[in-house]
């Protein structure tokens, strides 16, 4: 077994002793900080996606998959900052404002950055000025909101227009989630995505940004 | 501190007060035994009989000895020679409903004879399911002659599976092929009788009736150690006392007169406390097997059988439903709830419908889980690394969430039980990007997904030609020359 290959597996299993140290093994060997990552890490994490959108793992199983990436990543970060590789986009999330729910964020967050992109998380309560704002301030690609509350959800409309009225639609793409939200009500507000949980979110968003 | 949940339908004294009467019933009144073999075994242990008449009473002395020598547990083992089943205190293992005369067709919808390529599907179905413990032999073949129909079952499910079986004969004759194929799994006959292999149902007819063939059955297994469960099947308002109380007096006089039949051929003889007792639906003359009065026969059956220390069987758990309809889930898991928390050790009736005479295998994949959610809920609630609470909410008020927590890593599978495919959890998007499926569907591509995943039976090459030779010269006994073609190979 390559070492590479090794490297997905103890992710698959949620090893974040063994990545870390397998990943600093890889690079002693010569391997490329960019390759460890696309072939170690984050193919180890779209494995973890497929079996948990089959119902073959669960989250939890998802979870230390991830926490065992962001070991592997921690070592590899400076090589990949010092070598000028890109993450594969950043995105910014965050509950809409008048929400306090953040579990299912939370959640799409840890998943995105076991995708290997940069996640900034505003948190919850977050108006529509500032999801734009922080958007085009660290020039994110998608912008991922969630709401639990009917009584919240219209937010979200009001960043894809303020999105239009700044001219950013096409630049800053929309996903949009939460129990009360489908893809029909995604259609309505102009939103470009819809995920239904977290796995699916992290799918539109690699769509969203091209990645 | 951990309690588990148990249903109580009748208290001590009534239940002394039924066996009571039940005893009163049969030195009193008897029941009828139509086999004079059967009936001079009985006469030689103290039985007043009337060979004549075909009809014996049990004196009281005669019942206390034959309770006191059947046995207080029954263990089965699979085709591997591996223990299974501990039939005893509350332990609950799941069965399909056996001997069905029709399935289901899930394409057509339609109820029809089933043949031998349905029941090779069906024995390659039933080895994946988590929480139906044994085989049974579900419906019968209609390919082959009828005579050879009750071992052709056995003969199939030995030959494709390796869980244990529930079966049984449907003539004294084929007992013998039976007994053989059996031999042929375990290789000797002490083999066989140290770990069994199989439970044959004998069903006493009501009211107080023992026919040639099933007195037989009783003695023959008794003498080859196979267990067997009495099925007494007192119809409430019938053939039997319309009150509940009534039935199960009768309930234990036949079952009673079993053990006495069991226990005189060969003391300590394996057998079960079992029965099929029913409601008797008045305005459709069927025999409602949803029936929540039916479902109370059984129940307090078990009771009666664990007042005497004995190990209990059902027929619970299924339902008189046409089709995998709602009336099959709700009927199905009343029944499977109320079975698993009153201890019944061997509960038949997973997979069937209309009245015991369809089974479905669609229904057996929802069943599985119906008794996968009943079994957990029999566990009932225990603490486990629960006290103190404090560190376990300083970490999750750290975290913002458990989900990795190793607390939750330590319980998650013990705490929670997860269905599979066919019960849907998911949101409604996900429901409809995964095609909006009914539950027939989802339970119809897990029969497929089941049947793919199926793998011949570990069974030694050797023992499987010496169960097909001994099949086939049963079948040549019975006049049929050549048995059906099966479609896979085992």
């Amino acid at each position: 077994m390559s070492i590479l290959n090794e490297i997905s597996q103890r992710l698959e299993e949620g090893d974040d002793a063994a990545v870390p140290r397998l990943v600093g093994e890889a690079l002693a060997g010569g391997l490329a900080a960019k390759a460890v990552l696309d072939d170690g890490l984050i193919a180890g994490m779209n494995v973890v996606g497929g079996r948990f959108r089959d119902r073959e793992i669960f989250l939890p199983d998802v979870l230390l998959a991830a926490r065992a990436m962001y070991a592997g990543l921690d070592v590899l970060k400076p090589l990949l900052e010092r070598a000028g590789v890109a993450s594969r986009g950043r995105v910014v999330i965050g509950s809409v404002h008048g929400d306090l729910h953040d579990i299912g964020k939370n959640l799409v967050g840890i998943m995105l950055k076991g995708a290997g992109f940069e996640v900034i998380d505003l948190g919850h309560d977050v108006p529509a000025a500032r999801f734009v704002a922080v958007a085009r301030e660290r020039d994110a690609r998608v912008i991922g909101m969630s709401a639990l509350l009917t009584t919240t959800m219209p937010v979200m409309k009001e960043v894809v227009d303020l999105l239009a009225r700044e001219n950013l639609r096409g630049r800053v793409r929309t996903i949009v989630g939460g129990a009360p939200v489908s893809a029909e009500y995604a259609a309505e507000i102009g939103a470009d995505a819809y995920g239904y949980d977290c796995a699916q979110a992290v799918e539109r968003v690699k769509e969203l940004a091209g990645a | 501190m951990a309690m588990k949940p148990r249903l109580r339908l009748l208290g001590d004294d009534l239940i002394d007060r039924i066996l009571g009467e039940a005893r009163d019933v049969l030195a009193r009144l008897g029941t009828q035994v139509q086999n004079p073999r059967v009936l001079a075994l009985l006469a030689g242990h103290g039985a007043r009989v009337d060979l004549g008449a075909g009809h014996a009473w049990f004196p009281a002395e005669l019942i206390d000895r034959c309770l006191a020598s059947a046995p207080r547990s029954v263990a089965l083992f699979d085709v591997m020679g591996r223990q299974t089943h501990d039939l005893a205190g509350d332990a609950v293992h799941f069965t399909p409903g056996s001997a069905a005369l029709h399935v289901l067709d899930h394409e057509s919808q339609r109820i029809r004879k089933p043949d031998t390529a349905d029941y090779v599907r069906y024995a390659q179905l039933v080895g994946g399911l988590e929480h139906i413990a044994a085989q049974s032999t579900a419906f019968i073949p209609a390919d082959v002659a009828e005579r050879v129909s009750d071992s052709y079952r056995l003969f199939l499910s030995l030959l494709y599976g390796e869980k244990p079986v529930v079966t049984g004969t449907f003539t004294i004759e084929s007992f013998a092929a039976m007994r053989d194929m059996q031999l042929a799994v375990r290789g000797s006959a002490e083999a066989l009788r140290e770990r069994p292999l199989a439970i044959f149902s004998c069903c006493p007819t009501s009211p107080l009736k023992w026919s040639e063939i099933t007195s037989q059955n009783v003695v023959d297994c008794a003498e080859s150690g196979i267990p067997v469960e009495f099925i007494s099947m007192p119809l409430s308002g019938f053939m039997a006392p319309v009150t509940l109380v009534g039935s199960l007096v009768q309930h234990a006089a036949e079952t009673l007169s079993g053990v006495v039949i069991s226990q005189c051929a060969r003391p300590g003889a394996p057998m079960l406390w079992g029965g099929s007792p029913a409601s008797f639906d008045v305005r459709y003359e069927t025999t409602p097997m949803g029936a929540v009065e039916t479902q109370m026969i059984d129940c307090a059956a078990n009771e009666i059988g664990k007042r005497l220390g004995l190990p209990t069987q059902a027929y619970i758990a299924l339902s008189d439903a046409k089709l995998l309809d709602a009336q099959a889930g709700l009927e199905t898991s009343m029944g499977a709830t109320l079975a698993a928390l009153s201890g019944i050790n061997s509960v038949s009736g997973p997979g069937m419908l209309d009245f015991e005479s369809c089974q479905s295998l669609e229904k057996l994949v929802l069943d599985n889980e119906i008794c996968g959610l009943s079994l957990r809920l029999a566990r009932g609630i225990e603490p486990r690394e629960d006290f103190p609470a404090v560190p376990l909410f300083e970490e999750l008020l750290r975290d913002g969430h458990l989900l990795i927590a190793g607390h939750t890593r330590r319980h998650l599978k013990a705490e929670h039980y997860f269905p599979g495919r066919v019960i849907d959890r998911a949101n409604l998007s996900r429901w409809r990007e995964d095609g909006s499926l009914t539950l027939g569907q989802r339970a119809h591509a897990e029969v497929e997904r089941l049947v793919r995943a199926w793998r011949p039976s570990r069974l030694a090459a050797g023992a499987k030609k010496e169960l097909t030779a001994r099949m086939e010269a049963e079948a040549r006994r019975c006049g049929m020359e050549r048995l059906p073609a099966r479609p896979v190979e085992a």
